[in-house]
């Protein structure tokens, strides 16, 4: 691939984080813009591995811990995520359930996998699969704030269900963690620098 | 800062100088505080849930009725204290086990006199309870003891208890023969109050009585004494004897509910206050309760060869009008010899209800062990003096029999077998029976009387009189007549003959008119002889009147 363009730092030139402009390597501004060049995201690793692990230490909270607690005529219950996904599946609603588990169980363990795959090939300078990498980042940065379903569910139906006696509904610390979790693998995957993917075995940063 | 320094520093150039990017070094650490703020909080977590994680317990339960695993809650006076973590089967399957897990600041009620229930919506007759259940799911109910000794595993109560530990009042035990219409939480009535509720009821080892707690609370407890007597209250009490009809509650609300109610008999009494779990007799009735105690009953036995309906199991038996036992057994025999079926009845008589006569019956036969031989050494006279049991009509209405200890002098002489047990007691027909057989011989009599050919000859006299009347009709009427007429006749000239003008009755007026002037004739005849009886003999003398008329007068008139 390095044989089909030259690249950017073989040619000086960096470029802008915020408005995409080609500078010149030697500026430590964007003339254009004034935000600080880097020719990668400044400590992409080490920021991305520390989103990641604290959203992996939360994810565990909030998948134990409740996230919404309904109450039914007077009948009051409290379910974590899972719970609520078996719920809805034994009641005959799979496509919720479905929903449901993709938002909040298969979207932020792909991120955690795709994120972990990528930092680890990263770090090892792997040459495998370049273009798909590149990919999945792209797909996971595109998918990572749908886990946000979950939250404005349960902020919904909090709201919304207040009718007492007959029925309530109050979020539980769950969510905070899980709203926590989306919030850090966003971050990781935003601290995460694609171009790295990129950089060659020999190539210098 | 490099870019401030810049335009002083370096000579200006088309080419800036390499910048010189200096990072410090907590820069690169400081990222790594979120990975540990997260775990932090983790560890935070678990060891939050840890330090709150109190006992684990379990508790069995017939059935697993309303409880969930992870949902249903232990809760003392409606204060969450615990959740059940799981159910499962006992091994040989006759229970559920629930293990609970208590929190932390509930782990004194893993102790040995802890106990457990489930509220689950109850609709008794004392009323309904659990109705939030309704809605919400059952849920464990706790109530903690005062033992410090740490258990693990409980039985768990069928239903609610009916007093929580440290209410203040005080427990006692009645002894029942049957529990009647009581049940847990029937309530207790002191004077029409309530002032507690049956808490427990329990067969006794060997089934022959009921012992019932009630828990009495404060300060009521201190009016149950020594001396009071406990009563069922329960329901009607409809009492259908030789007696009559009798109705009697203690209120409206124990004719659902049931209830016990207790007093202390009327007159001076022991008032100390009976102690905690002191035992009491529970009566069918207040009148019961307030009869003086009967003391140790005594058994007869009766046999009677007449049909006995109308007497019931619980019917009186009497002793000149005083009810001193009742009938506890009434038994068909067979006896082959006389192709019978006699009445075999047992009663049971209270010695003490004989009062004075009790004494000293028991006075007389206290030398003897045996209350049968002692019984039946003091009945052998009386029988020969003709002691019998009767069964008599108490309600001519109803029918209803009871039976009667009485002398009868008359009655046939029986021979009493001292040895045979129980006691056994000769009876006389009832004398309803002898009416009875009276009214069958005569009516037996009367079926023997020849209606039929009596009907005969009356019929065939009829006719004969028939016949006879009408010959009177035909031809003695008409002669009757005439003679009649003739009758008239004669009575017409009888009237003519005396009445007032008639000849006859001038003549007859003359007649006493000419028997008057006799009379009077007559009457100067016997004037005339009174005077002059010799004229009889010399006759009549020359006119003595005229003679000494005129001497008188010469004599007596001077001229």
């Amino acid at each position: 691939m390095t044989a089909l363009a030259p690249r950017a730092h073989e040619l000086g030139i960096v470029g802008c984080h915020t408005c995409g402009s080609a500078c010149s390597a030697d500026l430590p501004r964007c003339p254009r813009c004034g935000s600080p060049l880097h020719r990668r995201k400044p400590d992409s690793l080490a920021r991305t591995w520390a989103f990641l692990i604290a959203a992996l230490i939360l994810y565990i909270p909030s998948n134990v811990l409740p996230v919404m607690y309904t109450s039914m005529l007077g009948r009051g219950e409290a379910s974590t995520i899972l719970h609520g996904v078996v719920e809805f599946w034994k009641s005959g609603s799979w496509d919720i359930a479905l929903l449901i588990f993709i938002a909040s169980v298969a979207v932020p363990s792909t991120k955690f996998l795709v994120l972990g795959t990528l930092l680890v090939t990263v770090q090892r300078r792997s040459t495998w699969a370049r273009q798909q990498r590149a990919r999945l980042y792209r797909f996971v940065e595109l998918i990572g704030y749908w886990s946000m379903l979950d939250v404005v569910v349960v902020a919904l139906v909090s709201a919304l269900v207040q009718f007492h006696l007959l029925g309530t509904a109050e979020p539980r610390l769950g969510i905070v963690f899980f709203g926590l979790v989306v919030v850090l693998t966003m971050c990781a995957a935003m601290s995460f620098d694609p171009r790295l993917i990129w950089d060659d075995a020999d190539g210098s940063e | 800062m490099s870019e401030q320094n810049r335009p002083t520093d370096a000579p200006p150039s088309p080419v800036p100088p390499v910048p010189v990017v200096r990072r410090p070094r907590w820069n690169v650490g400081l990222i790594w505080l979120v990975p540990v703020v997260a775990a932090l909080i983790g560890i935070g977590m678990v060891a939050h849930n840890w330090a709150s994680e109190g006992p684990s317990v379990e508790i069995s339960f017939i059935t697993a009725e309303g409880l969930e695993a992870g949902k249903t809650q232990v809760k003392y006076k409606d204060v969450v204290i615990g959740l059940v973590d799981s159910i499962r089967l006992a091994k040989d399957r006759t229970h559920i086990i629930a293990r609970v897990k208590l929190d932390k600041a509930a782990s004194s009620f893993a102790t040995t006199d802890s106990r457990f229930w489930v509220v689950r919506p109850r609709f008794g007759t004392t009323g309904v309870t659990g109705i939030g259940t309704l809605l919400s799911g059952a849920y464990i109910g706790a109530d903690v003891g005062v033992s410090s000794d740490v258990s693990k595993s409980f039985i768990g109560l069928e239903r609610p208890p009916a007093v929580i530990h440290g209410s203040p009042g005080r427990r006692f035990v009645l002894r029942a023969a049957d529990i009647g219409s009581l049940d847990i939480g029937s309530p207790v009535y002191y004077r029409r109050i309530q002032v507690g509720r049956v808490v427990s009821y329990e067969l006794d080892k060997d089934g022959k009585q009921m012992k019932v707690d009630v828990f009495v609370d404060a300060p009521y407890d201190r009016y149950v004494t020594v001396s009071s007597r406990f009563w069922n209250a329960s329901g009607v009490d409809l009492n259908l004897d030789a007696s009559g009809l009798k109705l009697s509650t203690q209120s409206l609300a124990t004719v659902i509910a049931g209830g016990v109610a207790f007093q202390s008999p009327p007159g001076p009494r022991d008032a100390t206050p009976a102690a905690e779990d002191a035992e009491f007799v529970l009566f069918d009735d207040l009148q019961t309760a307030m009869a003086p105690p009967d003391g140790e009953p005594e058994y007869l036995q009766m046999r009677f060869e007449q049909s006995l309906r109308g007497l019931g199991v619980g019917a009186q038996v009497d002793f000149r009008g005083i009810v001193v036992g009742r009938v506890v057994s009434i038994d068909l025999d067979y006896e082959a010899d006389k192709q019978s079926f006699p009445l075999i009845v047992g009663v049971v008589i209270y010695p003490q209800r004989f009062g004075r006569a009790g004494e000293k019956i028991a006075q007389l036969g206290k030398d003897e062990s045996d209350k049968n031989t002692r019984m039946a050494a003091f009945v052998k006279p009386l029988i020969a003096h003709g002691l019998r049991a009767q069964a008599r009509v108490g309600n001519l209405l109803t029918g209803q029999l009871y039976i009667a200890l009485d002398f009868m002098p008359n009655a046939p002489k029986t021979e009493f077998d001292a040895s045979a047990r129980p006691v056994q007691m000769p009876t006389v027909p009832g004398s309803f029976d002898q009416l009875q057989e009276q009214m069958t011989g005569i009516v037996e009599k009367l079926g023997k009387i020849p209606f039929e050919s009596i009907g005969k000859h009356l019929d065939s006299t009829i006719v004969q009189l028939d016949k006879t009347l009408r010959q009177v009709n035909d031809s003695t009427l008409p002669q009757f007549n005439a003679t009649l007429a003739g009758a008239q006749g004669t009575l017409g000239s009888a009237q003519q003959a005396v009445s007032a003008n008639s000849p006859m009755q001038q003549s007859l007026a003359q007649t006493l008119a000419e028997m008057q002037r006799a009379a009077r004739s007559l009457r100067a005849l016997t004037d005339y002889l009174g005077v002059h009886p010799e004229s009889l003999l010399r006759g009549k003398p020359v006119d003595p009147a005229l003679r000494d008329a005129p001497e008188k007068n010469s004599k007596g008139n001077p001229p």
